[in-house]
């Protein structure tokens, strides 16, 4: 294996909200996350590619502590994430998380998965948080299925409700682990364009994703991760037009060309 | 035919009625307090685990029979529960309850954990990042998905229970099982025709009770 210096050329972070610092993580023997330090700026929108089992997904989910890191440090908004518990919570309800799979709750309807969080956990009054709801459903263009179940709906649907439920906690930052992987090719643009126009409102993000046409659109930053460790941040523009690293070359010439 | 079945004599009705309510008292205690074993035995906290696992093989191995009699001979007679005072009837019947619960929410908890494990292990992470607790996951997300795919079995627990109700009849409570006892000794030459007439009776408890739950089990399933 080539050892390569990672390579930055995206501008410092002006107001880091999210601060992952040399991180590392262990599945057994496995390496997966190598001293990982990486700054998220207050609004920024990072998109982070690699090959399979490069560690981007492990990445993802250490951020809200669904993973538990072995070494190093993660602080969200100047706070070090808690260990289980109270806190812990409080914090992830600051977080939102879509995931690959949806994971709506499968036994509540599209509205009361929007309304869960919004009642158990931030404790709004029924009205407004139903008025949110459907706000939120309607934002993402899918008011018409609020009393159907998740099972009876498409999974793009099924994704942007899961946006609708992750936003309704007002997050500070929004995890994304690869949200249109599991989507019919028809279904990832109406994800995708939900997202893209999250990005433009603002919301601060970290996108694990193979779409490499909304890394180009919507990245502030994109961040290339090899083999546990970040090879290469750069700009979309610049990293795709010309990659520095020869991992990142390598990976770009195998999706990129047909 | 039907000649010894004098219901002047035999209180058959009265019988099955106590053995309904032992069944649905014990019913309900065993689902509440299987509940609580089966959160305690899926919670984080190590003591939890650890009791509510010794808990559930000590009960679920010993003989039923000695849980029941050791309620009588241990907890009444000889340290003096009544579980609310009453006579040593009413204490019977209370106590006998108890030796059922304690019993049977093991067999509830255990078929409610493999319900628990079927809920796919995304719908709990997708509760904890919204920034529930271990409480509120569980009842709120888990739980309710674990108990529609675990009605079927839930009814197997219910029907055992519904037919070991007449263990009780060792501790003198008078449910269908005594009254069988006295009639086989008062009727021995229409001694088939007495067992048949019990085993009816349990039938038309437990035939429907298998019959509802299963079509209740298909309704509330949760589709993914």
């Amino acid at each position: 294996m080539t050892e390569v210096s990672v390579t930055k050329d995206a501008a410092p972070a002006a107001d880091p909200l999210v601060v992952l610092d040399n991180v590392n993580k262990h599945f057994g023997a496995l390496h997966v996350l190598q001293d990982i330090d990486l700054t998220i700026a207050r609004g920024e929108v990072v998109v982070v590619i690699g090959p399979s089992g490069s560690g981007k997904s492990t990445l993802c989910r250490t951020i809200n502590r669904l993973e538990t890191i072995d070494s190093g440090s993660i602080t969200i908004d100047g706070k070090p994430l808690p260990a289980e518990g109270r806190e812990l919570a409080r914090l992830r309800a600051d977080v939102g998380m879509v995931f690959q799979s949806f994971n709506l709750f499968a036994h509540k309807t599209v509205l009361e998965n929007v309304l869960l969080g919004q009642l158990k956990v931030r404790r709004t009054e029924k009205k407004l948080a139903e008025e949110k709801a459907r706000a939120l459903l309607d934002r993402v263009g899918v008011a018409n299925q609020a009393d159907k179940y998740p099972a009876q709906l498409s999974g793009g649907q099924q994704q942007r409700v899961a946006i609708a439920r992750a936003l309704a906690m007002d997050p500070k930052v929004m995890l994304f682990d690869e949200p249109t992987s599991a989507l019919d090719p028809e279904m990832i643009n109406e994800v995708l364009e939900v997202m893209q126009q999250l990005a433009r409102d603002g919301m601060t993000m970290v996108v694990v994703t193979h779409e490499m046409g909304f890394a180009r659109s919507a990245a502030n930053r994109v961040v290339f991760m090899s083999d546990g460790r970040i090879v290469e941040e750069a700009q979309p523009d610049q990293f795709f037009s010309n990659p520095r690293s020869d991992r990142a070359k390598d990976f770009l010439s195998k999706i990129l060309h047909h | 035919m039907f000649d010894f079945l004098d219901l002047e004599q035999y209180d058959l009705f009265g019988a099955f009625w106590v053995t309904v309510q032992l069944t649905l008292y014990s019913a309900v205690g065993s689902l509440v307090w299987g509940t609580i074993l089966a959160g305690m035995r899926v919670s984080p906290v190590p003591l939890m685990r650890g009791f509510a696992t010794t808990y559930i093989n000590v009960m679920r191995n010993t003989p039923l029979t000695v849980i029941i009699v050791a309620t009588s001979l241990g907890l009444y007679q000889t340290l003096g529960m009544t579980l609310g005072g009453g006579d040593s009837k009413e204490a019977g019947f209370r106590l006998a309850v108890l030796g059922f619960v304690a019993y049977t929410a093991t067999f509830v908890c255990e078929s409610l954990r493999s319900g628990i494990n079927t809920v796919p292990v995304g719908q709990a992470e997708a509760a904890r990042a919204l920034g529930l607790g271990f409480t509120q996951v569980l009842t709120l997300i888990v739980l309710p998905q674990a108990f529609r795919s675990v009605v079927a079995p839930l009814a197997n627990v219910l029907i055992a229970l519904t037919k070991n109700t007449t263990v009780a009849a060792a501790i003198g409570v008078p449910e269908a099982a005594l009254l069988m006892k006295e009639m086989i000794e008062n009727e021995s030459d229409a001694i088939f025709l007495v067992f048949a007439v019990f085993a009816f009776g349990f039938i038309v408890l437990t035939l429907p009770t298998g019959l509802l739950l299963g079509w209740v089990s298909k309704r509330v399933a949760v589709k993914r």
